[in-house]
């Protein structure tokens, strides 16, 4: 299989203080793919995903140790700009955290920042990134209204709009539609359906039906440990590692 | 506790919370009666416009309160563009940025600040800045709107960090989590997400101050030169509160002088209210849902 390998941990462990949260995670994950990340609760996904993009750094006595490279070079590097990775590592979070601001603002916000000062410039990313976050239609009249006026589900899409506007490659989304009614989760899988050809997606999920549904690859956590990683539909059908495959039909039933 | 006392407890705190609410509308009360009759009498437009305030002339005495009110406002004004500005960011940098050890330090020092009283900060003023400026800046006299404007700065300043430090405070970490994850630095989120997040707190800090400063009478006199001119920068001025604290002695009881000096009280009491109210009204008005 020849796929270009964009995010890469080779014996990654991961500290708050002493406590360790992650053990020699060994996981690659595939460019434009959607990857899901699941496991029980505690068992060190979110501590992953926010490694990826060095959320972890904002923690007092969080430490990573190992290696784990995007395009080949060392995240944690000393030195490195972390404000620009992160840029091209966006973030959905499990609750919608828009800003007090209107729609419109919160989409600029990223552009802003980075530099784009021209109106026609942002109206158009605006105008694009609500589009591909499938949220225009709701939004187009209303972008000068207050963002936290909006529903659940759109806030969520919004904030998909939000990380899009600053146009990065990935796209982490930790439990990102765990607090969303069904219709609302769906159309945000939909969403991701249409991303993945653009955009590579990590994703964490406590919803076994989700995974499947969306995503080409899959790691099992346990423990602060990857026990299992490969093609999505393999590891569910065929789960070799007995603990995967106890995890799998307990949350399938 | 029984039922009966559990109602007892609630009367009584009933009771207080009227009580608080009853002394001021007998403060509103008698502001009115005791200050109306003097305006009506000097004429509205006298007393508020008039550019001259000279009642201890007992032929032809003049009640026109502008130079006093303008003082006040130039005085509060000035004193709010530098204290607030310097508050909010002390506020920042006590809320984000300073290691806990100093942040405690400078808390403590600020509150200390506030606990300075009036008439000391006035006299520090008074044989300090007031010759400092005479010197520096080849003046007259160095009592002045600017000395009273800087010694307002600082004794609104502690105020003023208190409560902007509590607005950020309160900001939820969620809002700055998402502007890091969007590849924002810490300086560009605390100024565009968290400062802006604060806002109707911060503007309760900025109206305080401002409203503190309206109202400071005792050190102000001591470094204004108290000369009832209409203001300048570097003139000698009289405020509202330090008319009213000069003067009050000398009026005799149930002059219209005596008179004038409560409508004064009444004018200084609506502004105060006013700010007051402001971050209220600015709240209802660009709220949040
Ligand atoms: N800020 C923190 N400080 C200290 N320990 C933490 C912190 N965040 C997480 N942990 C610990 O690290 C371990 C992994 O937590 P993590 O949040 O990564 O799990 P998770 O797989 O995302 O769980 P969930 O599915 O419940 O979100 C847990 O034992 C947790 O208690
Ligand atoms: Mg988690």
């Amino acid at each position: 299989m020849s796929e270009q390998i964009i995010l890469s941990a080779r014996g990654l462990d991961f500290y708050y203080g002493p406590a360790q949260a992650l053990r020699s995670i060994h996981l690659d994950i595939p460019a434009k793919k959607v990857t899901a990340l699941i496991g029980p609760s505690g068992c060190g996904k979110s501590t992953f995903l926010r490694c990826l993009n060095r959320m972890n750094d904002l923690i007092p006595g969080a430490r990573a140790e190992g290696s784990l490279t995007f395009h080949g070079e060392e995240i944690y590097q000393k030195g490195r700009d972390v404000a620009a990775l992160r840029r091209r590592i966006g973030m959905v979070f499990q609750k919608p955290n828009l800003f007090p601001m209107s729609i419109y603002d919160n989409v600029a916000y990223g552009p802003r920042l980075h530099g784009i000062r021209s109106r026609s410039a942002l109206d158009e990313t605006v105008e694009r990134s609500l589009r591909a976050a499938a949220i225009w239609e709701e939004v187009a009249n209303r972008l000068k209204r207050p963002a936290l006026g909006l529903s659940g589900g759109q806030q969520q899409r919004l904030c998909i709009a939000r990380a899009l506007a600053v146009e990065p490659e990935v796209l982490l989304m930790d439990e990102a539609t765990s607090a969303l009614d069904p219709i609302s989760t769906g159309r945000i899988e939909t969403l991701l359906g249409t991303l993945k050809d653009r955009y590579t997606i990590v994703l964490v999920t406590h919803n076994m039906r989700q995974a499947a549904r969306v995503s080409s690859r899959t790691a099992f956590f346990l423990n602060g440990e990857v026990v299992e990683r490969g093609p999505t539909e393999r590891l569910f059908s065929m789960p070799r590692d007995r603990r995967t495959e106890a995890y799998l039909t307990g949350c399938l039933g | 506790m029984s039922r009966a006392g559990e109602r007892a407890a609630q009367a009584v705190l009933f009771l207080c919370a009227l009580a608080a609410v009853a002394l001021l509308l007998l403060l509103t009360a008698f502001f009115l009666s005791s200050g109306l009759p003097a305006i009506r009498e000097i004429g509205w437009k006298e007393f508020l416009l008039g550019r001259v305030w000279d009642s201890a002339d007992r032929a032809a005495p003049q009640f026109g309160i502008l130079p006093l009110l303008l003082a006040s406002i130039y005085g509060a004004a000035g004193a709010a563009a530098l204290a607030v500005p310097l508050g909010l960011l002390t506020a920042l940098f006590l809320a984000r940025a300073a290691p806990k050890g100093v942040a405690a330090c400078v808390r403590q020092l600020v509150r200390l600040l506030a606990g300075v009283p009036s008439v000391v900060c006035g006299l520090v003023g008074m044989t300090v800045l007031v010759p400092f400026l005479r010197e520096w800046l080849d003046l007259p006299a160095g009592d002045s709107l600017l000395a009273a404007v800087l010694v307002l700065a600082v004794m609104i300043l502690p105020p003023v960090v208190e409560l902007a430090e509590d607005a950020l405070a309160a900001v939820p970490a969620a809002y700055e989590e998402a502007s890091f994850a969007l590849g924002a630095t810490e300086t560009e989120t605390w100024f565009q997400v968290t400062l802006p997040a604060a806002g109707s707190g911060v503007l309760a800090a900025v109206a305080l101050g401002i409203g503190r400063a309206v109202g400071e009478a005792m050190a102000v006199l001591m470094v204004a030169g108290n000369v009832a001119n209409m203001p300048t920068l570097l003139g000698s001025v009289r405020l509202l509160t330090t008319g009213i604290a000069m003067e009050f002695g000398y009026a005799a009881a149930g002059s219209l002088r005596q008179r004038a000096l409560l409508s004064i009280g009444l004018v200084l009491f609506v502004l105060v209210v006013l700010m007051n109210a402001l971050p209220h009204l600015a709240r209802r008005k660009g709220g949040r849902p």
